[in-house]
């Protein structure tokens, strides 16, 4: 049985575990999830995800939600070198930087994302105030990001990493609003990300998102 | 080999996590304190070691690290075989489960319980500010979800990524010691399994220890 990634490809949190499923070139299947229908909510995938969310995914008898905890097994399972585990400082400059992925860019990244994307799907006002508040928020963080950047390649060192990978679903749809605009005043991070798309996997992760 | 220096305070939640790791496999270490109160933390001098001017710090020789989460990681596989194996990365879908767990710490657990924590004791103790309840009680809310899955999960398994003690496990303790010294400890009365979880972690030595250096915030 090959894995498979429970719930929709257009999810960023579905995404960054395809984007490790397409670096290592593993077999793979995607299992909607349908949100619409409280499907997420359901016994079924309660016992796959217990707080109802996306991803969940499973490998045999191997069961996982946490889209990074489930990158990582992939990483591992398939010895992909974006860990950096042969190496223990680098692979602690990789775990460093996923966690302010998550604890420092997610979150005002993610709220802008889901005012002026989501919210306009659903016909939901735009609450600038959030947007301008997440703005300023992002722009702090970019600075760090852009002093960093400046000293090395990328996020963990002069070496590609999950780090790395796992900002790209988030910056994707960032980089389809008008906000795209911010990265302009960090050109360390605009080099960065351009870089970063120009990977394979990246750019079929992009293909199967916008589909 | 030089000294693990750690910049962060004894009492202070994330530091906690790093002590802990440190005093589960024996590592020898300094403990440097940066004083919050006057701002210490966002000194050029600190900023180098955390460009998000937060604790805690570590400094290992030539590495430095930031991030609580990812500097336990770091010690604990430093000193594997020195101490307990917390990480299980010699087994593929144990690793995994303890990857799990702690995310679920960082993402569920720990975004509810800390501004309950917040609210009730560091704002009033630290700042001389006023609980805002309706903060807590949405929060308790929210916390209560959280301890239902942990509940059902602990009922299957002794520890959260399996029958053996993790990484995942430990991350939770600074903020849990703390909502014991609410008006809110109570909650976990409900959740009988966790609770049992919950003592029988509590009493390791390093734990002991390190909730010794909380002083008089516990």
């Amino acid at each position: 049985m090959g894995m498979k990634v429970y719930g929709l490809t257009k999810t960023t949190n579905v995404a960054r575990v395809l984007i490790s499923l397409e670096e290592v070139g593993a077999e793979y299947d995607v299992v909607p999830v349908d949100f619409a229908t409280g499907e997420h909510k359901s016994q079924a995938h309660l016992i796959r995800n217990p707080f109802g969310q996306v991803p969940a995914f499973q490998d045999d008898d191997v069961m996982l939600f946490e889209s990074r905890a489930i990158s990582r097994y992939i990483l591992r399972k398939y010895k992909s070198n974006l860990l950096r585990e042969d190496d223990i400082k680098e692979a602690a400059l990789v775990d460093v930087w996923v966690d302010v992925e998550y604890g420092q860019y997610n979150t005002p990244a993610s709220s802008i994302c889901y005012n002026v994307i989501v919210k306009p799907m659903h016909g939901e006002e735009v609450d600038l105030e959030v947007v301008d508040t997440n703005l300023e928020k992002l722009k702090k963080v970019l600075e760090v990001y852009e002093a960093r950047l400046s000293q090395c390649k990328y996020l963990a060192g002069d070496f590609i990493s999950f780090a790395d990978l796992s900002h790209v679903p988030c910056t994707y749809y960032l980089m389809l609003t008008q906000y795209k605009s911010v990265f302009d005043s960090y050109p360390h991070v605009k080099a960065w990300w351009e870089a970063i798309m120009t990977r394979p996997s990246i750019k079929k992760v992009f293909d199967i998102m916008s589909a | 080999m030089s000294l693990i220096k750690l910049y962060g305070m004894p009492m202070a939640t994330c530091t906690m996590r790093v002590l802990l790791c440190l005093e589960e496999v024996g590592a020898k270490y300094e403990l440097v304190p940066i004083s919050m109160p006057t701002g210490e933390h966002k000194s050029p001098a600190h900023l180098a070691r955390n460009p998000f001017g937060q604790i805690p710090a570590l400094e290992d020789g030539d590495l430095t690290l930031f991030e609580s989460r990812a500097i336990a990681r770091y010690v604990l596989r430093k000193f594997k075989g020195q101490g307990p194996d917390l990480l299980k990365e010699g087994n593929l879908s144990e690793s995994a489960m303890v990857d799990v767990w702690l995310d679920v710490e960082a993402h569920q657990y720990n975004p509810a319980i800390s501004p309950i924590v917040y609210q009730s004791l560091i704002l009033p103790r630290m700042y001389g500010g006023t609980p805002d309840q309706s903060i807590i009680d949405t929060n308790l809310e929210k916390l209560k979800k959280v301890l239902d899955v942990y509940e059902a999960r602990l009922s299957k398994s002794k520890y959260l990524a399996g029958d053996f003690f993790s990484l995942a496990d430990l991350s939770h303790f600074s903020y849990t010691k703390y909502f014991m010294a609410t008006p809110y400890a109570s909650v976990f009365d409900s959740y009988p399994h966790v609770k049992a979880w919950w003592e029988d972690f509590t009493s390791r030595p390093a734990f002991k220890k390190v909730a010794a250096g909380m002083g008089g915030h516990q």
